[in-house]
């Protein structure tokens, strides 16, 4: 395959950045979206350029660190995450553009790599569960409800990854918050904590400066783990139940 | 890549009032209200089809309404005024969202596509305040001002709509600003009953959106009848 890549171009966080166009050839579409973007390095490499700096780790799906704007489309065309986007999914002489998530809340590092902090400090305020160390309780001690348990478990895929926050035209964060507040809120473990959770999460999400949720369902579209929409109205369910108890 | 610390904080004594969220519930809880009163406002408007007397009958009763319990007009006036304060509310709220919205992506897209989102959904600010405007007009042509461009007589309330839906472009702009209510009610009918929280898992999402298109339809719909009853001469003097 043959493509032409129009990539975002950021020096660090200060610089005005741009669009650069790139030429690559001898690509397989057996490829994954990120050993395509490794050629089309190596070629930088070997012109003696900056090479065009993207995050990934895991690159099987499951940690949450690459997420590129593939044709204004988080993760691209298919549902699942950059990495496990594979280069048959575009065609022989297709453009290509590529843009780093767009997120005040997400400042641009360098080139397609941004900031997700915000997502850590959203967790900080309540995306955990507080138990005692030491040895672990008897298991059958807690029952929990089999539908429960689904629920906790389907929306607990959220790896973070912000497709959510890049796809959502108000640039909202709302598809992650919900999903963490179903997911400790479904679960016994997760109740003495959980009108504090849901106010301190959106007070922080809201500092940080991301939008408000308009339920036009971009973000679950986007989402490569398929989290749905009923967990933003679980999440606005919380919010009025915290309120009614007095926060 | 080292993360660099972007200087913001965690938030401290968080207050769920002042939050993103209590302003949506704001802004459905006074969606809720103009559901109410389109439906109603629809119905009335439907009396037309009853003829001249039926329907300067309905007028008339509506500033009786409740006498003498209430002054008269007095049922009218509190109806009002809850209108009013539900639409403060809910510009107030949309616009504190809309600025939030354009602060939180201030660096746009060079291709985005809208994957997942119906057209209505994207047409909710601007389509908003094509309502207001029409609202405004609607008030003047109707209420305040009772305008008629025919230049016939102005207190007589079946005689007023005749004579203004026997005006092309008067029709036009009414049918126009029912699309859009239209298209305003679908998406935010269903807004309304996700951010009040009582669509928790799918089947009562599929319900709520259903059920949203559905009333959109009846509401701007039956709006529609009157204008194009005149037009085409079911509904005449």
């Amino acid at each position: 395959m043959k493509l032409t890549l129009k990539i975002w171009r950021q020096t660090d966080a200060n610089d005005a950045g741009g669009m650069h166009t790139y030429d690559v050839d001898d690509v397989s579409a057996d490829m994954s979206f990120l050993e395509m973007l490794d050629v089309l390095n190596e070629q930088l490499n070997a012109k003696g350029e900056e090479p065009i700096a993207f995050d990934s780790d895991c690159r099987e799906g499951i940690c949450g660190m690459c997420g590129l704007m593939i044709n204004g489309e988080a993760h691209g065309p298919v549902t699942t995450t950059t990495c496990q986007l594979h280069m048959r999914s575009f065609t022989d002489g297709e453009t290509i553009t590529i843009e780093p998530w767009r997120s005040d809340a997400f400042p641009v590092l360098k080139d397609l790599v941004v900031d997700r902090g915000a997502f850590d400090r959203i967790i900080q305020q309540g995306g955990f569960i507080s138990v005692n160390t030491g040895s672990a309780p008897e298991a059958h001690a807690v029952p929990v409800p089999r539908d429960d348990a689904m629920r906790a478990f389907n929306v607990a895929t959220c790896i973070g990854c912000g497709a959510c926050v890049a796809a959502c035209p108000n640039g909202s964060a709302s598809l992650f918050m919900g999903a963490k507040i179903t997911h400790l809120g479904e679960l016994p473990q997760g109740q003495p904590e959980r009108d504090s959770r849901v106010v301190n999460m959106v007070a922080q999400h809201d500092h940080e400066g991301f939008g408000g949720c308009t339920n036009i369902g971009e973000c679950t579209a986007a989402c490569p783990k398929e989290i749905p929409l009923d967990v933003i109205s679980q999440l606005n369910k919380d919010l009025r139940t915290a309120m009614k108890h007095g926060h | 890549m080292a993360i660099q610390n972007s200087g913001k904080t965690l938030v401290k004594g968080a207050r769920a009032t002042q939050s993103t969220i209590f302003l949506k519930i704001l802004m459905a809880a006074s969606g809720v209200v103009f559901i109410g009163f389109t439906l109603l406002h629809m119905y009335g408007n439907l009396k037309a089809f009853g003829g001249h007397d039926k329907f300067n009958e309905y007028a008339h009763h509506l500033r009786i309404l409740g006498e003498p319990m209430l002054p008269h007009e007095g049922a009218l006036w509190i109806i009002r005024a809850v209108l009013l304060l539900s639409l403060v509310v809910h510009v107030y709220a949309a616009a504190k969202l809309w600025r939030r919205a354009k602060n939180a992506r201030t660096v746009k897209y060079e291709v985005k596509k809208h994957t997942g989102a119906i057209f209505a959904s994207r047409l909710m600010r601007w389509g908003g305040v094509t309502l207001l405007l029409f609202i405004i007009w609607h008030l003047l042509n109707f209420t305040i001002g009772k305008v008629n461009v025919d230049g016939g007589p102005t207190n007589d309330p079946y005689n007023l709509l005749v004579d203004t839906f026997d005006t092309w472009w008067l029709t036009l702009i009414y049918l126009a600003a029912m699309a859009m209510l239209g298209a305003h009610l679908h998406h935010g009918i269903w807004s309304a009953t996700q951010t009040l929280g009582l669509t928790g898992s799918e089947r009562t999402r599929v319900l709520a959106k259903r059920s949203a298109f559905t009333l959109a339809v009846v509401i701007a719909g039956g709006f529609s009848l009157v204008p194009l009853a005149v037009l085409t001469g079911i509904i005449e003097k």
